[in-house]
């Protein structure tokens, strides 16, 4: 709710310059979630720099290797309808138009969509303790309202879920994100990039603070035959994840060869375990092929009273989800369950 | 936290439904503050701040966008239409007629923004089926339930039975 | 002669233009020069004192002027009747800023008022509050215990408490063939309309006030705050044209009205104060209940046994009562009956009215329980509810004024297509979806109330109507204008209706489904009064035009009286305007209701609800695919309107069952999901196929106008068929509200 300066960065090393003179200067992109945020009175930037006349970082090209890049400012739902996306990686386009709401897809970045923070009650309310937001002040939802929350890789601190959609595709995906620091650009392949809350749940990410997410480059598989996102939520459209699921497969001869699976608003970042897509390797794709690697994937699940549910969901959704991927034109808005 | 009495104003220029409007506010105020507040353009309506209703909704460069969750200064030289600049003077739009007609609203509070909204849809060529458009429009809550009317309006408009 | 008909015409809504176009104003924007803003500061602590506030950090935010609070306000009354307003529960009202206590979490504790709406809302932020805390609680479930019965009061005469047993219920329940005990719940609700609660109040001089307010009555607001504030009624004007839904929460005055009123006064300029949606969660609510049935019957589907038993939350200084419970017996006529409803004294702010409250709450349990019941007996649901159908009310042994429910049922069910229905878990499926059909009935009881208008015709045709009453979007507005217009015969571009304006004519707040009765009634009725006083003129026009004609024989139609015997003799009511010196004519009319004939009679609108759920089996998702909803609500004004109400109610019933809940954390005595991100309400993308059939209905006993009103109605049956729905589907019966995601897994 204060108030603050103002500067439109001309270049990223102006903005990242601009990051580093002051430790509560920040980056504002879309704005959906910081100023969501600042209104709540859960963050207090003294600067805010601007990045939305970076205009290199707001184009979608075809990368060498047959990949794909997409600018870090380009909006959700431009990456979403973009041509290339829609046709050689209709998961993401479908994963993306499955996340909060038309309009706030127009505003939201690439990007800002990865450094959303948790929706948690507990953070979101500035009266109530939460490690992640005053480290040490406690975990109220542990014991309290936790519907929402982790099943799998939670700490005794902590056991917020990560909110974006758009990072479960890309952990399917195998993504890297690209950033650029005051020591120069480097690459965080996407399952590194968030991280788990341990001890210090304060932080989301692996992104260093005065580090500026340039791009996010997808490898040239995309699964444009058989993937599938299914999300369950409490509404059918504009909720977060109670548990979703992106599939992406490869199949030979009716047989799978290659397989992805990752799984949303089940923990601090897009589950994935690389056994658990072993798993269905020359297999047949069937219930039980899903249902064993399910079983990989949720090993040592726990629930937390409100969110017990969500180890037998996660596990029925992977399964559903398996199916979908067979036939992704049984698709449905939202990302609904079909079948 | 830092404390910052007297913040100081820019001046920001934005075209709104056609009309450059310069106006000198703080980084702080919200486009849709400053449309409601600073242009007295109340069309556009407050009904969480926090882009969790749609009620704010205008079309900025083209797209639908929720002005509580930007501030002016990241606007400035954008193009703004907000429901004031729908339809012409003293003719309404073919959405609005539809509203009227199919009774789209009730307290006519997020009517604004389903309005806004819709257009922008329709214009970017999205919403191909009913049920398309109604996990498109999902972003604009309507607490009357005048849902089913909503979503037979916008369908009227697309099949072109409201022109 | 034919009279020209408004009443009973579709129209659509005479304010749609400025709504479609964002020239509707609502009280938050009204621009007004050299406006304060004014930030709301809540407790942070559930129960306690604040011990401390300190200025210091807010003071130094550029632009406040000043900072309100318990140490520092205008002088309130002493009183707890000054506080009382028309929907006051009995108790003692909450007093905004009157002492150190906190009683509930949320509570107003301060206001920030500043030149700006940023520069209030951070020095808000900066306001620091030290308490001393007590030990609270909140849980319902764990105090049933407390449970106690209601104070008595203004609100109990429009809500009763349930009649006292009837028969032997528990040896008739002993020895029913079939038996059904259940146990339900639902969680608070808060009634979150669209437009935040918010006041501009114009400080006009020598205390005098021009308020806009978010309010369901403006002499509501009025009379409220001239009491509060020691100012005479007519100095106090509140204004409320458009209001962005209110579905109770504006039947009381609040906070925000109190604060914003106090600055104006206190720092003589005109004052806005918005609360934030977070604020929106911390006022009347409907309360978390708990319900206990055991319904009894005979092999042949006879009921014979009805206990039913609710256990609300209420606050510790107000008792807020609603009707759950009286509904059972008056529905289905069995001979042994025992009711309770009782209240639960917590750390929690007063419930509130809330669309359809009570009559939403006793019908979830009422009807889930009689499906259960039809179950075990294997009759189906709606042939049982046929079999213990009540012709007279035995629960209060009256006849109803009027009573359709056969005919509901009827429509309902050919609409519908209920002869498909298959008993539970044979429905069908659609791949992985299980299909499901459930019903049930709907009642709502019709209040009536006093209620004033007037009615004048000027010189240049127009009829101007007037009452203080608002329309919150149910359509009163045009409602009121067609019933002046079917009145007088003209068309309804001649009528005005004046409303929204507490210098209006007097009318109670507006909920309960009684403001067509009420206000309609009484704008009937001062439109007869000036007809009468038109054809009282007339008559003595020159050349006696009307010759010995009574005012029986005349019909006004096109603007003209004319004799039905001789319809060449047409006087144009512009004429006797004319002779009258150009001077407008005016009449005004109070509606009171014969509280004598009424008291003979139960008098309920009915409804039922046909629905069809989709349940994937393995995922647990439910769909409410397609619905039928038929009312009998007796004369419907305007069929376009009344069906969009009842949509709106159908949707809060979908809500009811399977959305919305506002989430208590009672360790730390507060609500917990205050956001419209996190609570719940329906999108666009939930609601399918839903369709509205009103049945026929004459009523001359309810009021003038034969209308009961529709408001709740169309709520009421919609979440219990839902239940029944998902159990047709899928055998499981939930029983805590709503359903969620993961109970059917």
């Amino acid at each position: 709710m204060n108030n603050f300066d103002y500067l439109r960065a001309g270049t990223i090393k102006e903005a990242v310059r601009g990051i580093a003179t002051q430790p509560a200067n920040q980056f504002i992109a879309g704005g959906t979630n910081l100023i969501d945020l600042w209104k709540y009175d859960l963050t207090h930037p003294a600067r805010l720099i601007d990045l939305n006349g970076l205009d290199e970082l707001k184009t979608i090209t075809e990368l060498p290797d047959g990949g794909l890049r997409l600018g870090a400012l380009v909006s959700n739902n431009a990456t979403a309808y973009h041509p290339i996306v829609e046709e050689r990686y209709p998961l993401l386009s479908r994963t993306i138009l499955a996340g909060a709401t038309a309009q706030i897809r127009n505003s939201a970045t690439n990007g800002g969509n990865l450094l959303q923070r948790t929706r948690c009650y507990y953070f979101y309310d500035v009266a109530s303790p939460c490690n992640k937001r005053v480290p040490g002040s406690g975990c109220p939802a542990i014991e309290g309202q936790n519907r929402l929350h982790a099943i799998l890789g939670e700490s005794a601190q902590c056991i917020a879920t990560h909110p974006s959609d758009m990072a479960v595709a890309l952990a399917a995906l195998e993504a890297v994100v690209q950033v650029t620091g005051p020591e120069g650009q480097r690459s965080i392949p996407i399952a590194d990039f968030h991280r788990l809350p341990g001890n210090t749940p304060e932080r989301d990410n692996t992104l260093a603070a005065d580090e500026l997410i340039t791009s996010i480059d997808l490898p040239a598989t995309g699964y444009a035959a058989h993937h599938s996102y299914l999300k369950l939520r409490d509404r059918n459209s504009y909720a977060f994840a109670l548990v979703s699921v992106a599939t992406g497969l490869e199949l030979e001869d009716g047989k799978i060869t290659r397989a992805r699976i990752a799984v949303g608003g089940v923990a601090h970042k897009p589950w994935r375990k690389p056994a658990a897509e072993d798993a269905l390797i020359d297999k047949e794709p069937s219930p039980e092929a899903f249902g064993a690697a399910a079983d990989i994937l949720l090993a040592g699940a726990t629930g937390y009273g409100h969110n017990d549910f969500k180890i037998e969901l996660a596990r029925r959704a992977i399964i559903r989800n398996g199916a979908m991927a067979l036939d992704p034109s049984c698709q449905r808005p939202g990302a609904q369950p079909s079948l | 936290m830092p404390n910052r009495p007297d913040p100081p104003t820019r001046a920001v220029t934005l075209t709104v439904n056609g009309t450059a409007r310069t106006v000198h506010v703080a980084p702080w105020v919200s486009l849709l503050d400053t449309l409601r507040d600073h242009l007295d353009l109340t069309g556009s309506k407050k009904g969480c701040d926090h882009g969790q209703c749609g009620a704010c909704t205008v079309i900025c460069n083209g797209q639908r966008i929720l002005s509580c969750l930007t501030l002016a200064v990241m606007q400035d030289g954008a193009e703004i239409t907000t429901i004031e600049g729908i339809g012409a003077e003293g003719k309404l739009h073919p959405l609005q007629e539809a509203f009227i007609a199919y009774d789209a609203f009730q307290c006519g509070y997020c009517t604004p923004g389903q309005i806004c909204s819709s257009i922008a849809m329709i214009e970017a060529g999205h919403g191909n089926t009913r049920e398309e458009v109604k996990d498109l429009m999902s972003g604009n809550l309507c607490r009357c339930g005048a849902n089913t009317n909503i979503i037979d309006a916008i369908m009227a408009v697309k099949d072109g039975a409201h022109e | 002669m034919k009279k020209h008909e408004e009443i009973g015409k579709p129209r659509r809504r005479i304010e749609g233009a400025l709504k479609v176009s964002g020239q509707a104003k609502y009280a938050a924007e009204y621009q007004v020069p050299d406006l304060l803003y004014g930030y709301i500061v809540n407790a942070t602590i559930t129960k306690g004192r604040i011990t401390h506030i300190d200025e210091t950090a807010a003071r130094t935010v550029g632009g406040v002027v000043d900072i309100f609070h318990h140490d520092h306000r205008s002088d309130l009354p002493k009183f707890d009747m000054l506080y009382k307003e028309m929907d006051a529960p009995p108790g003692s009202a909450f007093r905004p800023l009157y002492d150190a206590e906190v009683k509930s979490n949320g509570q107003p504790i301060a206001l920030v008022v500043a030149e700006t709406f940023e520069a209030a809302r951070y020095a808000a932020s900066l306001l620091e509050i030290s308490y001393a805390e007590e030990a609270f609680d909140v849980d319902l479930k764990e105090n049933l215990h407390q449970a106690k019965k209601p104070s008595k009061g203004l609100a109990t005469l429009i809500k009763p408490l349930p009649p006292g047993p009837r028969g032997d219920f528990e040896s008739a329940y002993a020895s029913a063939d079939a038996r059904f005990e259940g146990e339900f719940l639902h969680g608070s609700q808060h009634h979150n309309p669209l437009e935040l609660f918010a006041t501009t109040t114009v400080y006009e001089g020598e205390g005098k006030l021009t308020i806009y307010d978010k309010t369901q009555g403006t002499t509501n607001s009025q009379v409220y705050v001239s009491n509060l504030f020691g100012l005479r009624f007519k100095d106090v004007r509140v204004i409320a044209p458009f209001v962005g839904g209110g579905f109770g929460s504006g039947l009381r005055p609040q906070y925000q009205l109190v604060l914003c009123v106090m600055a104006a006064l206190e720092l003589k300029r005109n004052v806005r104060v918005v609360m934030d949606r977070k604020q929106m969660f911390t006022f009347g609510h409907r309360p978390e209940t708990v319900q206990r049935t055991r319904f009894g019957a005979t092999a042949d589907g006879e009921l014979t046994a009805i206990n039913h038993v609710a256990l609300a939350e209420t606050s510790r200084f107000e008792d807020y009562n609603e009707v759950v419970v009286n509904h059972a017996n008056m529905l289905y006529p069995a001979g042994n009956v025992t009711l309770e409803y009782k209240l639960v004294p917590l750390d929690r702010f007063t419930p509130l009215d809330m669309r359809a409250p009570g009559g939403s709450t006793g019908m979830l349990a009422i009807e889930t329980t009689m499906d259960q019941l039809a179950d075990q007996l294997g009759i189906d649901p709606l042939e049982f509810r046929l079999r213990n159908y009540a012709e007279r009310d035995v629960s209060s042994d009256k006849p109803f004024s009027s009573k359709e429910l056969r005919e509901c049922y009827r429509q309902g069910a050919e609409q519908f297509g209920w002869s498909e229905r298959k008993p539970t878990s044979e429905q069908g499926r659609r791949g992985n979806r299980l299909v499901g059909h459930g019903m049930s009935s709907g009642m709502w009881d019709v209040i009536a109330l006093p209620g004033t208008a007037t009615a004048e015709f000027t010189a240049d045709g127009k009829l101007i109507v007037r009452s203080a009453v608002t329309d919150n979007g149910q359509g009163t507005y045009t409602v009121m204008s067609q019933i002046a217009a079917h009145e007088l015969g003209l068309p309804l571009e001649a009528v005005t209706f004046e409303y929204g304006d507490s210098k209006l004519p007097l009318s109670p707040i507006q909920g309960g489904s009684y403001t067509t009765g009420v206000i309609g009634s009484a704008v009937k009725a001062s439109c007869r009064a000036l007809k009468n006083e038109l054809f009282k003129l007339a008559q003595i026009m020159d050349g006696y035009p009307l010759g010995n004609a009574l005012p029986e024989d005349a019909v006004f139609t096109d603007g003209a009286i004319v004799l039905k015997e001789a319809p060449h003799t047409k006087i144009r009511l512009t004429d006797i305007i004319a002779f009258n010196k150009g001077k407008a004519v005016t009449a005004s009319k109070s509606n009171i209701p014969n509280v004598f004939k009424l008291k003979q009679y139960t008098r309920a609108s009915h409804s039922a609800s046909f629905v069809e759920v989709e349940v994937d089996e393995q995922l647990g998702i439910i769909n409410v695919t397609r619905a039928v909803t038929v009312v009998a609500a007796g004369r419907i004004m305007n069929p376009q309107t009344a069906r969009s109400q009842i949509l709106g109610g159908m949707v809060w019933g979908i809500s009811m069952a399977l959305r919305e809940e506002t989430l208590l954390d009672p360790r730390l005595g507060k609500y917990i999901n205050t956001s419209l991100g996190e609570y719940h309400l329906p999108v666009h993308a939930d609601i399918h196929d839903l369709e509205v059939i009103f049945v026929e209905e004459h009523d001359t006993i309810i009021n003038e106008l034969g209308a009961k009103g529709i408001g709740e109605i169309g709520m009421i049956s919609m979440a219990p068929a839902i239940v029944n729905a998902v159990y047709n589907a899928t055998g499981k019966l939930v029983k805590v509200f709503p359903i969620k995601v993961g109970d059917l897994l």
